[in-house]
């Protein structure tokens, strides 16, 4: 292989929480007089050297609560390391949570430009996408409706279509794909395995593993923070599967 | 680890989660819009009349000071007192909207700011605009106002009015932005700043006449200094000038002297107040996602 383009690099990226018990000053100061601790500190992602390269599609594997959301925010940008860097090359469309950029009191049509253009893209783009995105999304007459009346489900059919009709370079997807019903569930691989044919790079976090070994090429275990593995996809599917 | 040199035709790497500031924001006018709008919607949901409550108001209100206080009360400390008041409210309104707002306007959003990076600044910004938005009908009341009571406008005049408008802007701008960021962290701020927005009114020359204080406080006072560099008594005092004053022969020799010092000194606060703002916003932003 030639030298291979990078499309996201993360350079001993780590992440501590501190678990706050209180967000009043009242709490604050009181905690305080009693000599109480007023936080925890966790270390949810310990420095994690990645580099991925354009147009591979990784996989991020490992048990509930083990840092692949962390990771996957901070590659977003939605959080900062507390140490290390991540770059970034071409523009990035994360679906992290399931409505993710969409407000509760706006309809369906005006989430699809509030959210398009968060993404990056211009106005003139989101009209000229904003047909294809409704048909993809299929949600029927919703469309005028606000989404706080819509069922995850549906919430999954805007935000995907968006996100796939922002031609991003990179795209993450954070477990969402799970609240679809099987036939948007096929469409959506569908059009992820397009994305991937186009030569664009994918991050997928997902318990599936029959799932990710049909989407990925490559596999990255976390465990409690660390980053324990990196192989092919298939010797990474059969780690974590002996890891139970 | 490879550092990559860029190859020509290559998007660069770009650092994630380091945000570039307002003048960020000042690149996706666009996306402002569209969360400016998304608030006034959110505001006016189910209203029929809509931005119109936005007329409405500032119009009641000035026809009360009319007839209340001038017609009704004769209170004849100040000519054309609704003309004064008026001028003096609507600074204190916007500032009130723009900052109370704008401390809100993280938490507030808290849905996007979980789970999808876009600059943070555009909050607060979004804010200010919406006070921006319903200042237009409080100008325009205003305006009318002034005219019916003997306005002339002046080009001097309606230089301290734009120049009040400017100085309310960066100074609820960098306020807000202070604001917001700390309110992440400590809810308590929000109440504060409600508390501190009331009072407010009263630190500067909008209800009654400057002289009142200067009689109080002592003229060429330490109290009186500090009192008249208050950037919001500027500001209040730019639209005296800049529409009362020549409303009726007469008022503009009640106005203070040496505005033209307190202008400048009112823009430099407001402007180091707009850097510590976006310094400490800026700071602060890389948590937002995790404490909220
Ligand atoms: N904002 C936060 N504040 C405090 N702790 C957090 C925060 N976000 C995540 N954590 C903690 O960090 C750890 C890693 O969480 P993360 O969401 O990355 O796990 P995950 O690998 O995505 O798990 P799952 O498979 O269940 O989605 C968890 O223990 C979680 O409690
Ligand atoms: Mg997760």
């Amino acid at each position: 292989m030639v030298a291979p383009v990078s499309a996201v690099e993360l350079d001993g990226i780590s992440k501590h929480f501190s678990l706050r018990h209180t967000h009043s000053l009242k709490e604050s100061v009181v905690w305080a007089l009693q000599g109480r601790a007023r936080r925890d500190e966790f270390t949810a992602l310990h420095p994690v050297e990645l580099t991925i390269g354009r147009g591979e599609s990784v996989a991020l594997l490992g048990r509930n609560g083990s840092g692949k959301s962390t990771l996957l925010k901070l590659v977003a940008g939605v959080m900062a390391p507390d140490t290390g860097e991540v770059r970034v090359r071409g523009r990035l469309a994360g679906l992290l949570e399931v409505g993710a950029g969409f407000h509760p009191d706006l309809t369906g049509r005006e989430n699809v430009y509030l959210n398009a253009s968060i993404l990056g893209v211009e106005r003139a783009r989101i009209e000229e996408r904003f047909d294809d995105i409704v048909a993809f999304a299929d949600i029927g007459p919703f469309l005028d409706t606000q989404v706080r009346f819509y069922s995850s489900g549906m919430f999954l059919r805007l935000a995907f279509a968006v996100a796939v009709h922002t031609e991003p370079d990179v795209f993450l997807v954070d477990e969402i794909l799970a609240v679809g019903d099987e036939a948007f569930r096929a469409k959506c691989l569908d059009r992820i395995e397009l994305l991937r044919a186009q030569g664009r790079t994918l991050v997928v976090v997902s318990h599936d593993l029959p799932l990710v070994e049909r989407l990925c090429d490559r596999g990255v275990v976390l465990d409690r923070g660390h980053l324990v593995a990196d192989a092919p996809i298939g010797a990474a599917v059969a780690a974590m599967r002996v890891a139970g | 680890m490879t550092v990559s040199l860029p190859t020509t035709g290559e998007a660069p790497l770009v650092v994630q989660g380091r945000s570039g500031g307002l003048r960020e924001v000042a690149g996706r006018r666009f996306l402002l819009s569209l969360l400016v709008r998304k608030e006034l919607r959110v505001r006016y949901r189910a209203s029929v009349l809509g931005l119109g409550w936005s007329y409405v108001k500032p119009a009641v209100q000035f026809g009360v000071y009319f007839v209340g206080l001038g017609l009704v009360l004769r209170q004849n400390a100040i000519g054309d007192y609704a003309v004064y008041l008026f001028g003096g409210l609507v600074v204190m309104t916007v500032f009130g909207e723009a900052v109370g707002n704008a401390t809100r306007s993280v938490v507030a959003n808290a849905d996007l700011v979980r789970k999808i990076y876009l600059p943070r600044e555009l909050f607060p910004v979004s804010s200010l605009c919406v006070a921006g938005v319903h200042l237009g009908p409080q100008l325009l009341v205003l305006v009318i106002g002034a005219l019916v009571a003997g306005w002339s406008p002046d080009p001097v005049g309606l230089l301290a009015l734009l120049g009040a408008l400017v100085l309310v802007g960066v100074l609820a701008l960098g306020l807000g932005l202070l604001l917001a960021a700390v309110n992440v962290l400590f809810r308590d701020v929000e109440n504060v700043v409600d508390l501190v927005l009331m009072v407010v009114v009263w630190t500067s020359p909008v209800l009654y006449p400057w002289q009142r204080v200067a009689d109080l406080l002592g003229h060429g006072s330490t109290l009186l200094a500090i009192y008249q560099s208050n950037p919001l008594t500027v500001a209040v005092e730019l639209v005296h000038r800049g529409t009362w004053a020549h409303a009726s022969p007469g008022n503009a020799a009640a106005l203070p002297g040496d505005l033209g010092v307190r202008v400048a000194s009112s823009f430099a606060i407001a402007l180091a107040l707009l850097a510590l703002g976006q310094w400490v916003f800026r700071s602060l932003s890389g948590r937002f996602a995790q404490e909220l």
